[in-house]
Parts: C-alpha cells; structure tokens; sequence
C-alpha cells in the first residue's frame, strides 16, 4: 500500500470517529455512531496492517485474538452498576499499552523512521517521554481510581503532609529526566521516567475521595487521549494525533462540566482532600429539630395523591441496585395518570451520565428522565419530590449557608414541591459531612430503609390499596 | 620545473577542484531543499502535525459539547474505545518477522489495546441499546 493510500485511509478512520462522537448528540443517532466508530478502527487496523514493515500477521493476530475475546466476555458480563470502574479499568489498559508502544519505539526507531538507536531525533524524544509520562501516569492513576471505585481501596481520601511537596519533587524530578533523555538517548533515563510517572499516578489520585470520582474518571480519560496523542507526535501519525486530541478534549470537558457541577475548580478537586476527613457534624444538634418519619405506605398515599411527581436519584440508588424497582413503581404510578419525571444532577453518581444508564437499564424512557437546568423551575408545580440515594445535591444549605462547604453547588429545589419524600437508611450526612437541613422541614418525609426494599414496598402498598 | 613535481601539483588542483565542485552540489541542494520547505510553508514536519493536532482540539471541543448530558457515560466508553486507535503504534511494532524486545512490548500493546477496542465498543452498544424513547 503506498504511502498517500495509508494517509488516506487514516483520514477517512479520523473521520470516522469524529462522526463517532458527533452520533452521540442524540439517543436515536448514537447507535450508528458507534457503528461509525468500530468502521473506523477496522480502517486504522487494516491501513496499517497492509504497510510493507507489517509481516508477522499471526502474531498480530494472536495479539487480538487473545485480547479481543477478553474485552469482549468483559463487556458482555459486566454490571451496568460497575460501569464507572470498568471505565477506569480501560483507561489504565491505554495508558500501559502508550507506555509500551513509546518503549518499542525506543528499542527499535527505524521501523518508525525516527532515527537509529543511538541517534533518535531530538523532537522524538522528547514527544516519546511526554507520551510515556503521561500513558505512566494514566496507568497507575487509573488503577487507584478502579479500586476504590470496586471498593479495593477505602474512598476516602489519603493525605499526608507534605504531599503536594513530595508531587511537585517528583514532577520537577520528571522534567530533569526527560532533558536527560533527550541529551543522551540513555535508557536509565527511559525507564526512569516510566517508574516516575508510575508512582507519580498513585500519588496524584491517592488523595482524591470516592465522590469526586465522576472528575478523576473523566480526567483520565482526558489523560488516556493526550498519551495516545504525545505517542502520535512521536510516531508523526496524523491519525493518533487527531483522535488523542478528540479524547483529550472530551475528557477535559467532562472533567469541567462536573467541576461546574460541584462549584470547585479543577485544582481544588485535583489537590484532593476533600470529603470523609470532616466528622459528620448535625447529630448533636438534632434535639431541637424534629424529623417527620414514614412507612412505604404513607408514601403511598402521599403519591397516590399526587397529579405529578419528580424522582430525583443519586448514587444511593446504584448501590442499593434499586433502579428497576424505581422504575416498576414509576409505572404503578404512571397508571394512574400521575405524571412522573427524573431529575439528574450533573454530578449524581460515579461517572458522568451514570443516572441516566441505570434509568435506561431499567427501561426507563429517556424523554422522560431531565437534567437539572431543564427541569430545576419545575419543582415549584410538582406535588411529590421522591428523593432516592441523593443528599448533598439537594442540600439547600448550598443556596442559603455561606458557611457550608458546598456553598454555591447547583442543587435540585426539591424543597418547593409540596411534599419531600427522602429515602436514607440513616439521618448520617452525605460525603461532603454535611448536615442537609431538607430533613427537618415541615414538607419533608424521611423514609428510612434500603433504597430498593422501600421501592419495592411501596409497590407493594400501591397494588393493595385497591383501585 | 620538475616534471613529477608539475604533475603532482596539478593532481592536487585537480582534487581540490572536484571537493569544490562536490561543495557547491551539497550547498545547490541545500537550495533546493530549503527552497522546497520554504514554499510548503510548514518548516518542520513537527509544525505540520501540530497544525493537525490544534485543529482537532478544535473540533473535538465542538463535537464534544454538542453531546447530550444523558449520553455521557456512553461518550466515555466510546472516546476510550477509539483513544486505542494507538493499536497502529502497536502493530507497527509487532510487525516484523524476528523477535526482539520491541516486538514483546508491540505484541503486549496489540492485546491490551484490543481488550479496550472490543470492550469499549460492545459496553457502548449495551448501553446506546437501553436507551429508549417513550412508546
């Protein structure tokens, strides 16, 4: 395949995936943007696989083969409720997989037309060790993120003093490595870049506590396109190129937009800390306030009542997999001519657009499931606000307390519906430790139980009152 | 004049004149070459990709915030699905015929990459399949 034949074909993949990520603008194109997407790939393997240095087709072979058949069994087996550490799982897969393809460049630059071993161009060595750090870094970062996500490693954050100190050591330690590198083309300073960029990708999300998670997962999954890019430059690969800057700039939006979700700044997440170190305050004070406690079928009742109802779903909601009896009970409810929305807070969940799988795994139309600058206006008209595995992006406090650590983060009004119904299992605060004071007002109901098992009880209730 | 001593100079005219008819044929296509560049106005092939990549931050951007905020966790399985189109690296690499240390680091990048090109695209597609609209 000559030359201009393969540029071709590596455009028409880059095209291929830009169509890819535009298919995503809507529910009814995004299935054939993912066709777009795998077309792509087969065009990228194909083109490359037909350059005269390619060969030893049955390695290759074997290679996807083996790996094929394990992301596929993956893929298929995994809970849509352990999606956000299966994304961090392949996050980590790139970045080893960048660190390797720099490391082959290294050993062998000729078959990329970089240089010889001893003289590697010096503009290719220095995107080699920036792809390398970087695809080090996504590696590791995105191991630590996986196990807490699993619940491997405790979510809450670790910190230790001097810890953004021994950071920046290590990152001004890096820098020295890559001038080194690129000087002297020494191996020492290949590997000691990897190992480097390996602790330095532990270090930096150590301290970053498990709700924060929705940030660090599209953080590296910015990180995870900005290594294949830096490994583009070295190969001088327009189409790694391209595609690592479309990854890149979709991860650093995510990150933004859940950034904005929280009201706190990139770095603020970034330097960590935040969440489980404050003790829960509240408790003590609870003696003057009074919560109004009750059952599934007072709930019932309540929403029986109602013309219209707004289920507003966080995290609570994944872990006690209650998504499908939410959704059997939306329909009981629907049945009966209540109108029934969802209301989705940007930061809901583990992973941006978390809510609104689950809501689609359990068949939940989504027409009827609304983000929260859509539907925030609405609360006022709704009789029942059903808050299930939510707390802090309800929280009030955000709009009223100067005080409160999350002072000025977007919240649901679910306040200004006429009757608050709250599932907990407990009166314990969210993971910011902070006291939401939606319990203690008149209009609210705390049920308190296993998010699922209320779902189901409620169910149960509504069947039996008769109609 | 010594005979053997006029010829010896006139051999030595002689090469220096070829080393400087050799010198000139260097500097005519250090020219040409310049030249050549200076029309194609992108200097350093590095300008050139750079270009490419500053361009497709642009698009990228645009094409990103056009997604809509339900579909985000499905736009993270597939941008990290396509973000292992570094399997070219890893191909170039496990390519040829004799075994060496690049190609034990292609060959490992080949199968990791593949792990993420299959699972990124059949997790989106579960996904994208849920995602109904109202009856």
């Amino acid at each position: 395949m000559s030359a201009s034949l393969t540029a071709f074909a590596y455009l028409l993949a880059s095209v291929c995936f830009i169509m890819a990520l535009r298919g995503l603008s809507h529910p009814k194109s995004a299935r054939m943007g993912n066709i777009y997407g795998i077309v792509g790939m087969v065009i990228a393997i194909a083109a490359t696989v037909a350059l005269p240095g390619v060969v030893s087709f049955s390695t290759i072979i074997i290679g996807i083969l083996i790996g094929g058949a394990i992301g596929t069994v993956i893929a298929l087996k995994i809970a849509m409720t352990a999606l956000p550490q299966l994304v961090a799982a392949f996050h980590s897969l790139v970045g080893l997989a960048a660190v390797f393809v720099a490391g082959s460049a290294f050993f062998s630059p000729e078959a990329y037309g970089i240089g010889t071993v001893g003289d590697i161009h010096t503009g290719s060595l220095i995107e080699m060790s920036i792809g390398t750090a970087i695809g080090a870094i996504t590696f590791t970062g995105s191991i630590i993120a996986f196990g807490k996500l699993q619940g491997l490693i405790s979510g809450k954050p670790l910190v230790f003093s001097g810890q953004h100190f021994v950071n920046l050591a290590l990152g001004i330690l890096l820098v020295l490595m890559v001038i080194w590198l690129t000087v002297s083309e020494s191996q020492t300073a290949f590997w000691a870049i990897v190992v480097l960029s390996l602790v330095l990708g532990v270090l930096i999300i150590v301290p970053i506590g498990g709700a924060d998670m929705p940030v660090v997962v599209s953080m590296l999954n910015s990180y995870s396109g900005w290594a294949a890019a830096g490994i583009g430059f070295t190969l001088a690969n327009p189409l790694l190129i391209v595609t690592g800057a479309l990854v890149g700039s979709s991860g650093a939006i995510l990150s933004y937009i859940m950034c904005r979700g929280m009201n706190r700044s990139f770095f603020n997440v970034i330097l960590g800390g935040f969440g489980g170190e404050t003790a829960a305050p509240g408790m003590e004070d609870l003696g003057d306030r009074t919560v109004r406690q009750g059952s599934a079928e007072d709930a019932a009742f309540i929403m029986e009542q109602a013309n219209s109802v707004i289920i507003v779903p966080g995290y609570g909601m994944a872990v006690a997999q209650a998504q499908h009896a939410l959704a059997e009970m939306a329909e009981v409810l629907e049945s009966r001519g209540i109108n029934v929305r969802y209301a989705i807070h940007p930061v809901a969940g583990r992973m941006p657009g978390h809510m609104n799988v689950l809501l689609a795994e359990a068949s939940v139309p989504y027409d009827v499931v609304l983000e929260l600058d859509e539907i925030n206006n609405d609360f006022t008209s709704t009789d029942v606000a059903f808050v299930i595995g939510a707390n802090d992006i309800t929280n009030p406090a955000a709009k009223t307390d100067k005080s409160s650590p999350i002072y000025g983060m977007p919240v649901l009004d679910v306040e200004d519906s006429g009757t608050v119904l709250f599932i907990k299992r407990s009166l314990a605060s969210g993971y910011a430790g902070i006291d939401n004071p939606l319990f203690y007002q008149d209009n609210t109901m705390m049920l308190f139980d296993d998010a699922k098992k209320m779902c189901e009880n409620i169910v149960k209730a509504l069947k039996g009152s008769g109609h | 004049m010594d005979p053997t001593k006029l010829a010896d100079s006139a051999a030595r005219i002689a090469t220096e004149a070829q080393s400087v008819a050799e010198q000139a044929a260097a500097l005519a296509q250090d020219a040409t070459h310049l030249a050549l560049t200076q029309t194609a106005g992108s200097g350093d092939p590095f300008v050139f990709l750079f270009t490419v990549f500053v361009l497709a931050c642009f698009v990228g951007y645009y094409v990103v915030w056009s997604v809509t905020p339900a579909l985000h966790s499905p736009l993270m399985a597939v941008t990290n699905a396509i973000s292992s189109v570094i399997i070219v690296g890893a191909l170039i690499a496990a390519g040829p015929d004799d075994w060496d240390i690049s190609k034990i680091f292609g060959f490992i990048a080949v199968v990791l990459a593949s792990v993420n090109i299959f699972g990124g695209f059949i997790v989106s597609q579960r996904m994208l399949a849920m995602f109904k609209p109202k009856k």
